[in-house]
Parts: structure tokens; C-alpha cells; sequence
């Protein structure tokens, strides 16, 4: 992080609100200290996102003194693209990839912060941390720049940005036990509680607003449930459990059997469909 | 492994507690397409529980669709990350996994092996402690075990897990192993001198030998792959070396705080350690080490923080902040081995930007020395580096920065090459040593400087290199010349080859090596004494052109006057003083300049003396006017 604040000249950290960007937003607080990490924060907001994260998001950023610039697709907004009515390839391509693409063009920002991790996923694995993208947003995994130990080559040409994932070697598990360990705060949506849910296309989600198609709204049923990773509310799968504090998720992760990817609708279509996505310039 | 443990399930928070303090290893496996590499991680990976129902259902499903392996599960599927690499079933670029047991975290970086991806492996290895590398039992030590050996050893790691794999197709027959082991301790002394070597024979396939040992190697004593790397020692040396972290960042809330924040690569540090900024030297004590979780009584290798210094010296970004007792060394002359990592190859002369820890500047690298065969280990004669070649090269920086050898110290000794047109990371670089101290760096300022002591001789100080054939008659005129000085009321001094060679310079002989440290030496003691102010009479062979150079680079603008003793080697023979020619001839003198070893005369001498038409004295009167028409005796 202080890498890209000394050597890139509009740097910006991209705040998703789940538990990887807390983590993310609290170290660049202690990597700065006592001055305040020199960026902004940004969040691309589909519009779907859940409630309680939005109202968390605004609250943390006032909380530590932070710029918070929220992007919306509003060419998506007003031709009406949602999950429910577009699927989620066509919402996640319109309110997300491209609005990113909006947002980083808007505000010419050269590098961006955000909170992948290689253990994520088979793509993200061979990705490097200072990740680079053409003018047109694109990832050219044959065309990476080699990173031998710490040294980061920043510079690019005209239009080029940089993605940088400084939680990339974190595992799932050191999320959570850094979480516990520095009493980090995150979205209670994490924590189990009875909350309002359908069956859609196989996964249970949750009744977040009235946007939800009613006959569909219809068939909720109250579950103590969870999520393990936060999104746009119809296309985050919940699980159901009775974790509902931080060792208790974290044992109930370990003795899972699933990976964290699974409640997440997007990435079901196709095995390298990550790989494709970020291709064409998604996170 | 993960599962396995029933801390989890019965008390959480004793597992975290535990888990917290596990310590990580990282490593990297090294090996060709079919050695079994992916399937090994794959079976780490699955053996660890680190592979998760939704996976594995993925898995058994392309494993029918491309997998190698019929109907049983293909594990290389797992690893191999990009669709084209899974397509063409080959692995292109470095992965990282992650996964844990009781013992250990883990960090593997997963490498192709094949020659075209040897800066690939470069990169995964540059920050490992442990290489795997596989080796397939039916077809022993190949040229590829060789090249990955060194490539591994030359980025730094000493333990090397020698992985006989496919063990099972070779009926666990010990005698072929024994063989191959033996094929690889033989090579092996050619690479590093302190290596930690451990075999293990195996089968990743059938699990034999992985997390635990097993009946079909029976006559097998050592530990299983994952027994061994639970408990090979991480070696914390970082922690008892000489402190230094380079500044990433000038921290300046407001006008009261000025901090320096950076990651520790070595060593710790207290409050109230004396430090030195490199490259500037200037000193001062450490005041704070400031945290966001309030200030540190000791900070440790590793660790990121933000350093405040009781005086308000001058220190910024890719600055070096390290102990006084034993500060860096500066220069911007170096010798190095690089790894070219571009298709364009690298153009000798041509000025790319080096980065350092947090620093970047401009670098003309050299053509190389010699290029290494990855394959074979031997020197190989290169013009320039081409896409994974590696080469011994020396490199000048537009300025001077503090370093530490690569071998002492990763992070203070490896640096990138970037491209200054594309920006495209085009070198990876380890210095060996610096080609000399850079003559702008003032390692304590001094309140007496040498213009100072110089005024008060009234003279300017000089150095007179005196060079040419043994028996040229450089001692003579140089005598000569002292004389006359002395008589001038002059303050000067002779260091002379024969003299020198009695007591500092005992220990070397006359080997081209040998003669260039001789004349290093002497050249540094030069520079000492014109700093002192004298002027300094150096009475040396000195055949080669390169040193010659080297010394006047060392000595401040205008103080170096090369004095070229021009005899014919037939004269000089014909004189011979010291009986050596005739010694030389008779064989019984190796190396003697002129005879079995070159003289490379100088090119633009400031003085050239004929002694075959003129006497020692003249030539000396010669040089006094000189140094007369120079004003070197003007203050």
C-alpha cells in the first residue's frame, strides 16, 4: 500500500463492504498511521446491493475520516438491469464490470486497491499483486510482469492502470482469525440471525426489499441463516446456521465442506469464467 | 491435517490460538510436465483437506472431460489455474496454493519447469526457503534437475528436497534410487557449498511416502515429504542481522510528526540505536518506532513500521536506514548476475531503470562478462541475454546507493531491470559486490576536510600512477621525482609494487584475480593519502587497462595523472634488475607480465616517459614541470 501511495499518482481502494475489505480499509489505516492513507475510498454500487451494507458502508467511511465516492451504472439504472430481470451474467457485466470500468475512466485513477485473495479461485492464483491492465481495462494473464520478492514494478504508460491486491497471499482463514484478532468490525449480515428467505434457482436468498418479484417475495420462510461472502442480495446465496459470533463462524468454516465461491450465483456458468471476467476487465 | 484436528471442533478458541502461532513456510516445486508436479500439490492439497466438496466435484468432472488419468481423479486439474493451461495440459505461469496442518502454514509456489520458463521459476524461487524438486525414478538426473538445482540455489534457498517420484513404476526398487541420489550429490557440490540436502523417494500418484511413510519403501529411514517440511528449521538469521529497512514512505501528518515508514528487512531495533540514513551517512538515534497500536520497545525483521529519529536529518523515499555499528556499503558500480526476462534481448549499453527495495534509478548495464549454461553450469561466452538467460554482468548507476550482497541479504541485494520504453520488468538482478565506493559518498562528514589539509601543505594533492613493464624503470624515476619534490618542501609519499606485496598485499599472488585486488588495494590506500593531502607517488605493473581506470575513478577530478613508463619489452629484458626475465623464461615464474601474461599499455596517458632516450632524471624534471604548469603547487 505505501508502495502505490509513494509511486502512483491517483491511487483509489476499492471498498466492497464484505469482511476482505474491512480487513483491507484496516490495515491501510495502521499502514500510515498517524497520518491518514492518502486515497479515497470507492464503492461500484449495482444498486443491489443489501441494505445493511450500504447503510454500513456510509457509516464506516464517516467513521474513519475517508472520501467516499459510490458509482453507479446509470445507463443501467435507467434501462432497468437487474438480476431478477436481466440474470446475472447481463446485471453483473452492466452494473458491475462496466461501472467499474465508468468509475476508473471518470476518475482517471491509475491504481486501484482491492481485495482478492489467491485462494480464491483457480485464476486468481497465478495473478500477480501489482496487477495490470491495458487503456481498455483488459488482464493479459501472458503478459504479466514477473515479481520477484518485494519489488514492484509500478510504472505504466498513458491510459494503463494497475490493480493491487495487497491481501492476495491471505487465506480465508487469516481473514477471520485477523478479524477476531483486531476486533475488526464487519456487516452483521455475516452473523447468523432469523431473517426472510426464498428458494431461487437452488439457492436460498434473501427478501432484502420490494424489488423481489412478488409471487416469489410470496414463498419466504423465516431461517436462522448466514452469508459468507456479500454481493448483490439476490445472487448471494445464505446458509443456514446458528453461528453467531466470530469463533463460531470460523469453526463452522473449518468443518465446512464447501468452498466460499459456492454462494456466489456468478461463478457457476462456466469453470474459467472468472478467468474470463477479469479478461474483460471485472475485479 | 486440517480435519484431523479436534481442537477445532471442541474448543475453537484454543485452536486459533494455536493456529496464530504456527509459523509459515513457503517453498517451491520445480519440475517438467509429466514428472508428477501438479499431481503432487494436488495430493498435498487433498491430503491436507484443502480441497473442498464443491471443488472436488469439479474436479471429478473434468477430470472424465481432459483429465490423463481415465477414470480416477486427475489432480494436476486442480492446480492448473488458466483455461489454456488446463487445454493444452501444460503449466505457464507461477501459482501460488495455500494450506495448513497442525504444525505449519504453507506457501507453495507451483512452477513449469521447461527451460522457456525459467524466469517463472526465478520468481517463485526469489521467496522460498525450500525447493521440491522432482525428479521422475525411471528416467534419473536429467539436464532439467540441473537447471532447476541452480536456478533455485542461485536466488538464495539452500534446502533442496530431492523428490524421486513415480517410484511405484519403478517396483520401489531402493537400488534405483540409491542410484539416483548418488547422481545428485555428485553434481550437487558444483552449486553451492552449503546445501541441506534431503532425499525422498515417492509416488504422489499412489500417496507413498507424502504425508506419512509408507510399507512400500520399507528400506526407506527418512521423514515423508510432509514430515519433513513440518519440521525443517525456518531460518530466522534475518533476525541476528545488522538492522535496515528501506524508506517507503516520508510519514508527515503535520509539522510536528516526521516519521519513516518501511518494512524491517533485517535485523532489530530499539529506541535510542544509533542509525545512519545511507546513502547519505549522516547519523542519529532512533527516537520512536510508532505503530497504529501504540509505540514498539523493539522492533524485528518482518515487521512494517514507522521509525521517528531524534535529529532532523535528511532521509527519503528508497533511503536505507541502518545500524551505525554496521552500516551498508554505497556504491554505484557493480558486479552482478542477471536473469534476462524479456523477448527483447538485453542491449549492452543502454540505460534501464533499476529498482532496489523502495529505490529506482537509472542503469547502463554492460555486455556480460560470460554467460552461465543453466544446464551444464558452465561459463558460456555471451555478447548480450537473451529470454532466460542468465550472465555475470556489471552494471553503473547514474547515482550511487546502499546495498548489501545478495547472498547476505535478499531484499538488499536483488533488484529488477524495467524497461524504460514499454515499463515492461525485463531483469532480475543479484549483486555479487561493488566495482568500487563511489567517490561523491562521504561516509562521515568530516569537520577537517581534504581541501583543508591539502591548503595546509600548500600543494594540491596528486596521485602519480606510474605505470609499465617490470625493470622499465618506474621505482627509479619515481625516486627521482621524490627527491626533487622534497626539495621543493612538498609532502609526498611512495607506495611502491615490491614493498606493498611484503605487508598489506602479502596475501596475494599473480593471478589475474589477484593482480586486479592488488592494484583495488593499492588504489584505495591512494586515495586515502590524497585525501590526507599528499601528494602520492604509486609505483605498480598495473597491466590492466580496466584497473588503471578503476583507480582514477576513485580519486577526485583532475588528481589522477597516469605516468606511462614506455620500455620495449626487449630493453626492459635486456636490463632485467632483479634477475626475473631470465626466472620467467626459464619457466620457473608463472604469470610475468610481458612474458605468459598481457600488458595492456594505456591509451591516454597524461604523461608518457621514454626511457630508452632519457635518464631517470630527466624523465623526473619532466613530470615536476608537470605538475608545475597544472598548479598543483598553486593554493
Amino acid at each position: 500500500m505505501r508502495e502505490v501511495a509513494a509511486e502512483c499518482e491517483n491511487p483509489v481502494m476499492l471498498y466492497s463492504v464484505g469482511k476482505d475489505s474491512a480487513v483491507m480499509l484496516h490495515l491501510a489505516m495502521k499502514a500510515f498511521y498517524p497520518s491518514r492513507p492518502p486515497f479515497p475510498l470507492m464503492h461500484v454500487d449495482t444498486t443491489w446491493k443489501f441494505r445493511e451494507m450500504i447503510e454500513f458502508r456510509d457509516r464506516k467511511a464517516k467513521e474513519l475520516g475517508f472520501d467516499l465516492l459510490v458509482h453507479i451504472n446509470e445507463d443501467g439504472v435507467r434501462q432497468g438491469v437487474g438480476p431478477f430481470t436481466h440474470g446475472s451474467a447481463v446485471h453483473t457485466d452492466v452494473m458491475k464490470t462496466q461501472a467499474l470500468k465508468q468509475a476508473l475512466n471518470k476518475y482517471k485513477f491509475d491504481a486501484a486497491f482491492g481485495g482478492a485473495r489467491r485462494d480464491e479461485e483457480k485464476s486468481r492464483a497465478k495473478e500477480r499483486i501489482f496487477s495490470f491492465r491495458s487503456a481498455e481495462h483488459r488482464w493479459d494473464p501472458k503478459r504479466q510482469r514477473p515479481e520477484p520478492w518485494n519489488v514492484y514494478n509500478t510504472r505504466i504508460n498513458q491510459g494503463e492502470s494497475v490493480r493491487v491486491f495487497p491481501l492476495s497471499n491471505w487465506t480465508e482463514l487469516d481473514i477471520w482469525q485477523y478479524i477476531r484478532r483486531e476486533n475488526i468490525e464487519i456487516v452483521p449480515l455475516y452473523f447468523a440471525a432469523p431473517r426472510p428467505v426464498v428458494n431461487w434457482n437452488g439457492v436460498d436468498i434473501m427478501v432484502d426489499d420490494d424489488r423481489m418479484p412478488e409471487e416469489l417475495a410470496k414463498t419466504a420462510v423465516t431461517k436462522s441463516v448466514r452469508f459468507r461472502t456479500l454481493g448483490c442480495y439476490p445472487l448471494t446465496g445464505a446458509v443456514e446456521s446458528t453461528a453467531d459470533t466470530l469463533e463460531a463462524i470460523i469453526q463452522e468454516m473449518l468443518l465446512t465442506t464447501t468452498s466460499e465461491r459456492q454462494g456466489r450465483v456468478i461463478d457457476v456458468d462456466q469453470s474459467a469464467s472468472m478467468e474470463k471476467k477479469k479478461q474483460e476487465g471485472y475485479f | 491435517m486440517r480435519l484431523t484436528d479436534d481442537l477445532i471442533a471442541t474448543d475453537i478458541a484454543a485452536y486459533l490460538e494455536k493456529h496464530e502461532h504456527k509459523s509459515l513456510l513457503r517453498f517451491i516445486t520445480c519440475g517438467s510436465v509429466d514428472d508428477g508436479k501438479s499431481t503432487l500439490i494436488g495430493r498435498l492439497l487433498y491430503d491436507s483437506k484443502m480441497i473442498f466438496e464443491d471443488q472436488l466435484a469439479t474436479l471429478e468432472s473434468d477430470s472424465k472431460k481432459v483429465g490423463t488419468q481415465g477414470e480416477n481423479i486427475d489432480f494436476a486439474l486442480l492446480v492448473d489455474g488458466l483455461a489454456a493451461e488446463r487445454e493444452q495440459g501444460i503449466t505457464i505461469d507461477v501459482a501460488y496454493r495455500f494450506f495448513a496442518t497442525d504444525k505449519r502454514k504453507f506457501i507453495v509456489a507451483d512452477t513449469p519447469g521447461h527451460e522457456q520458463y525459467t524466469r517463472n521459476m526465478a520468481t517463485g524461487a526469489s521467496t522460498a526457503d525450500v525447493a521440491i524438486l522432482m525428479v521422475d525414478a525411471r528416467k534419473g538426473i536429467l539436464t532439467q534437475t540441473r537447471r532447476h538445482s541452480f536456478i533455485t540455489t542461485l536466488l538464495g534457498i539452500r534446502k533442496l528436497v530431492v523428490a524421486v517420484n513415480k517410484m511405484d513404476l519403478v517396483g520401489y526398487s531402493e537400488q534405483v534410487y540409491e542410484d539416483i541420489i548418488e547422481d545428485f550429490y555428485a553434481f550437487a557440490d558444483e552449486l553451492a557449498t552449503d546445501l541441506e540436502i534431503q532425499p525422498i523417494p515417492m509416488s504422489a500418484l499412489e500417496g507413498v511416502n507424502i504425508t506419512s511413510r509408507s510399507n512400500e519403501t520399507d528400506w526407506y529411514e527418512g521423514p515423508s515429504l510432509m514430515e519433513y517440511l513440518e519440521n525443517v528449521p525456518v531460518g530466522n538469521k534475518r533476525l541476528n542481522a545488522s538492522f535496515r529497512m528501506p524508506v517507503q514512505w516520508v510519514n508527515r501528518p503535520n509539522l510536528d510528526f516526521r516519521g519513516f515508514s518501511g518494512q524491517i528487512t533485517a535485523g532489530t531495533i530499539k529506541p535510542g540505536d544509533r542509525v545512519k540514513s545511507m546513502p547519505s551517512g549522516k547519523q542519529s538515534t532512533i527516537d520512536r518506532i510508532v505503530t497504529a497500536t501504540g509505540d514498539l520497545e523493539e522492533g524485528v525483521a518482518g515487521q512494517s513500521i514507522t521509525l521517528t529519529l531524534a535529529d532532523e536529518i535528511d532521509c527519503s523515499r528508497g533511503d536505507v536506514i541502518v545500524s551505525a555499528d554496521d552500516p551498508t556499503e554505497v556504491s554505484d558500480q557493480f558486479q552482478a548476475r542477471i536473469l534476462w526476462m524479456s523477448e527483447s534481448p538485453l542491449l549492452p549499453g543502454r540505460r534501464y531503470l533499476l529498482k532496489i527495495g523502495s529505490k529506482t534509478v537509472t542503469a547502463t548495464v554492460n555486455a556480460p562478462k560470460y554467460g552461465i549454461d543453466v544446464n551444464t553450469l558452465s561459463d558460456i561466452p555471451a555478447k548480450t541475454l537473451e529470454l532466460n538467460q542468465i550472465g555475470v554482468t556489471t552494471l553503473s548507476l547514474d547515482q550511487a546507493i546502499p546495498y548489501d550482497p545478495y547472498d547476505v541479504n535478499r531484499e538488499m541485494g536483488g533488484f529488477i531491470l524495467i524497461d524504460r520504453m514499454t515499463n515492461d520488468t525485463v531483469g532480475l538482478g543479484l549483486i555479487d559486490f561493488a566495482l568500487r565506493r563511489a567517490s561523491n559518498i562521504h561516509w562521515q562528514a568530516m569537520d577537517m576536510d581534504r581541501a583543508t589539509l591539502a591548503e595546509q601543505k600548500g600543494q594540491k594533492p596528486a596521485v602519480l600512477w606510474f605505470t609499465g613493464l617490470s625493470g622499465s624503470g618506474k621505482s627509479t624515476i619515481a625516486n627521482a621525482l621524490q627527491k626533487l619534490l622534497f626539495a621543493q618542501g612538498k609532502h609526498t609519499f611512495t607506495l611502491d609494487g615490491d614493498n606493498v606485496r611484503h605487508g598489506l598485499n602479502r596475501d596475494l599472488g599473480f593471478t589475474d584475480a589477484d593482480r586486479v585486488e592488488n592494484i583495488r588495494r593499492v588504489a584505495n590506500v591512494a586515495r586515502l593519502m590524497s585525501d590526507a593531502g599528499l601528494i602520492t607517488l604509486v609505483s605498480f605493473i598495473s597491466p590492466f587497462r580496466s584497473e588503471r581506470q578503476m583507480a582514477r575513478n576513485l580519486m577526485a577530478e583532475g588528481e589522477f595523472i597516469e605516468v606511462y613508463v614506455d620500455t620495449p619489452l626487449d630493453v626492459a629484458e635486456k636490463r632485467d634488475v632483479k634477475g626475473l626475465y631470465k626466472k620467467a623464461r626459464a619457466g620457473e615464474i608463472k604469470n610475468f607480465t610481458g612474458i605468459d601474461s598481457p600488458y595492456e599499455p594505456p591509451q591516454n596517458p597524461e604523461i608518457t616517459i621514454d626511457t630508452v632516450n632519457h635518464t631517470p632524471e630527466e624523465a623526473a624534471q619532466t613530470i615536476l614541470d608537470y605538475l608545475k604548469e597544472k598548479g598543483m603547487f598553486e593554493i
